[in-house]
């Protein structure tokens, strides 16, 4: 099945209420040719997994402003290992300081947008490290 | 000659694409200004002298002769212990007056050891969960003389009440008190996000609290009525102004159907704007907004106080326009921002630091952004006449266009029911977002030009940020679980029983809030109490 869309799903984990960027990129990413879920804010990790795991998505897209990106990427990524599923690329963007990327990295995190990042260079990353099915 | 005639003749021919001359916001900009575009202008109507209706040069008659602006910088991350210490050192420095940060667990009125507060505690502002945390907080800082102004929307009623109560144990009376909380929810729902209850809960609290400020608190201004959030989540700068005046309306609505007296509360009402990048385009919205602000007073409440009718605002420089890549250049964009802000004939301004694009400031960032206002108050000269501005051609021309377009949007808006009305279909939202989104599309196109990032871009070394561990969190917990196992636990059970009841009912929700905040209630009890009888408001997920 090569002409599956990518399905990616844009969540707001924890309390952090700025969704500009978040909202952005989602509809770029749609707008991209990709099938496009917004959790809406204030997801805990837990509600993200599941929701990815009932809508079968390809990636994870962390939107996170808040400085919380540590504990909710280890957990959303312990709990994707949990239920098996591994093969869910997360990204990561938001603001994040460049001493916490190669920790983020070695969790598996698979790319992390920094402010500034263009919607293309989203969606090429994305296409790039996601394999067809 | 003729405007047009003027315009077709060389130097005047375009030599650049016509879409690079729009503002920031969009708006065409024409290549000159002359009096015919101001035909029908009125001076004594439109403008008057400073201190004068409709205010559009000013709320004062001598602006910064008589008195500068107040510079007051918004600070506050990890404990309040470490905050008390920031805000001394600000003091130390010429500060005029404070502003609290609070952190995400405080402003969504969640205690720290909630799970959703995970990875969240003092990261982003200062935790204060009770009482015991504003008191650390405001340590040797006696509160009648300090001027505090604090960013806190769903739970404003609680913190207020925390305030309240450390100036009682500092053997302060609440009327001496001055200051701000910002407590505007209607940005919340339309920008920011910040909301605990549904709106209508959310409102019937607001004018809760302006009614107790207006009987007991009579330096202290009840609520800032908040375009900042509006304009940093993508808006226009028209639609930062429309929106931000129309929830004023929408309070003042509020308040009056209450059956307040407008004269009796709408002097204590105060705005807060942004000032972005787009200089002339921010100049011409501060003085629409003293414009608009007058006659709405005026006209549409039929106020009679001159204090009434006054706009006074604060405004903060465009955090979102700060770049991560080559953060030095972020002191020359915040310099213009905060120049923008004075020739509006702002009351108050902080000016962001450099590093805000990627982390909370650094205390050395913090002091080129204060040093910022002080070279703009002290060196610059405008501080020397009231609305230097004033009578050019062009930001006159701006200034009512661009009021033009905020009275559009008061009529969409009243055509809906209103700011409430409008924020339930999900109206300002919209619009707020494909201003993003289109926005974001002509960076992307290099129709918009950032410099650092999407042209002049160049290899940098890390940049020095400040830190917020992980350690932060566990004290915080620690703090709360010592001071839930120290209090009187019936006395804190009957102050929530209390607020419930106030909350099921119609009387004023304040006083049994600072009955549980003196019996060291925390803010996560106190929120959840209200949640219980008054629900949460979940925003449909739409992009």
């Amino acid at each position: 099945m090569t002409d599956r869309k990518l399905r990616v799903l844009i969540a707001k984990p924890g309390l952090d209420g700025h969704d500009r960027g978040a909202k952005v990129v989602a509809r770029a990413l749609r707008d991209a040719g990709m099938e496009v879920i917004y959790t809406g804010l204030r997801q805990s990790p837990e509600q993200i997994v599941s929701a990815a795991a009932q809508e079968d998505v390809d990636a994870i897209g962390l939107s996170i402003l808040s400085g919380a990106h540590l504990p909710i990427c280890r957990r959303v990524i312990e709990l994707l290992k949990e239920k098996g599923m591994e093969g869910v690329q997360v990204f990561l963007g938001g603001i994040i300081p460049a001493q916490d990327i190669p920790e983020l990295k070695r969790m598996g995190v698979a790319e992390v947008f920094l402010p500034g990042a263009s919607t293309q260079d989203v969606i090429r990353l994305i296409q790039g490290a996601i394999p067809a099915r | 000659m003729t405007k047009k005639a003027v315009e077709e003749t060389p130097p005047f021919v375009e030599t650049r694409p016509s879409r690079v001359h729009t503002t920031i916001s969009g708006r065409p900009i024409e290549p000159l200004y002359r009096p015919e575009d101001l035909v029908g202008f009125d001076y004594a109507r439109d403008l008057g002298d400073p201190g004068e209706l409709p205010y559009t040069r000013g709320i004062h008659r001598t602006m910064y002769r008589g008195k500068v602006w107040t510079m007051r910088q918004f600070a506050g991350f990890g404990t309040p212990r470490e905050t008390n210490a920031r805000f001394k050192y600000l003091l130390e420095h010429g500060v005029h007056g404070l502003s609290v940060a609070f952190d995400l667990p405080t402003l969504m009125g969640r205690d720290p050891d909630h799970p959703l507060s995970l990875g969240e505690v003092g990261k982003c502002g200062v935790a204060v969960s009770s009482l015991q945390d504003m008191e650390t907080l405001f340590e040797g800082i006696p509160l009648d003389q300090v001027s505090t102004s604090m960013t806190i929307n769903s739970p404003a009623a609680m913190l207020l009440a925390f305030y309240i109560c450390v100036a009682e144990k500092q053997g302060i009376s609440p009327v001496k008190l001055s200051g701000t909380v910002q407590a505007d929810i209607l940005k919340e729902f339309i920008a920011q996000k910040e909301y605990i209850f549904p709106p209508r809960p959310s409102m019937r609290v607001v004018v809760d609290m302006i009614r107790y400020c207006t009987e007991r608190l009579p330096k202290w201004n009840s609520i800032s009525i908040s375009g900042y959030h509006i304009r940093e989540a993508g808006s226009t700068a028209a639609q930062e102004l429309a929106f931000t005046l129309r929830d004023g309306v929408e309070y003042v609505q509020w308040c009056v159907d209450a059956g307040m007296d407008v004269d009796g509360f709408a002097p204590r009402l105060s705005f807060f704007f942004n000032s972005h990048s787009d200089f002339f385009e921010e100049i011409a919205k501060f003085r629409a907004a003293r414009r608009i602000w007058a006659r709405v007073m005026k006209e549409r409440f039929g106020a009679k106080s001159p204090r009434s009718w006054m706009c006074r605002f604060h405004t903060q420089t465009a955090g979102v326009s700060l770049t991560a890549q080559q953060p030095y250049n972020n002191v020359v964009r915040t310099a213009l921002q905060a120049l923008a802000a004075v020739l509006g004939g702002t009351q108050s301004l902080h000016t962001n630091s450099l590093d805000e694009a990627l982390a909370l400031p650094t205390q050395e960032a913090v002091t080129i952004a204060l040093r910022t206002q002080q070279i703009i108050a002290h060196e610059s000269g405008v501080a020397n006449t009231a609305d230097p501005l004033g009578g050019s051609y062009f930001v006159e021309k701006l200034t009512n266009d661009i009021e033009a377009d905020a009275l559009e949007y008061f009529r969409r808006i009243d055509a809906m029911g209103g700011m409430v009305g409008a924020i339930e279909r999900g109206y300002p939202q919209r619009e707020i977002q494909e201003a993003a989104f289109q926005f974001q599309k002509a960076v992307e196109r290099k129709e918009k030009v950032i410099v650092g990032v999407n042209e002049y871009a160049m290899e940098e070394k890390p940049f020095p940020i400040l830190y917020i561990d992980e350690k932060v969190a566990e004290e915080q917990v620690g703090r709360v679980e010592a001071r839930r196992r120290s209090r009187d636990g019936g006395q804190v059970r009957a102050a929530l029983g209390r607020l419930q009841e106030v909350a099921r009912g119609t009387g004023n929700v304040m006083e049994p809030i600072l009955e549980a905040a003196r019996a060291y209630a925390t803010l996560g009890e106190m929120c959840d109490a209200l949640r219980e009888v008054w629900g949460e408001y979940v925003e449909p997920p739409i992009f």
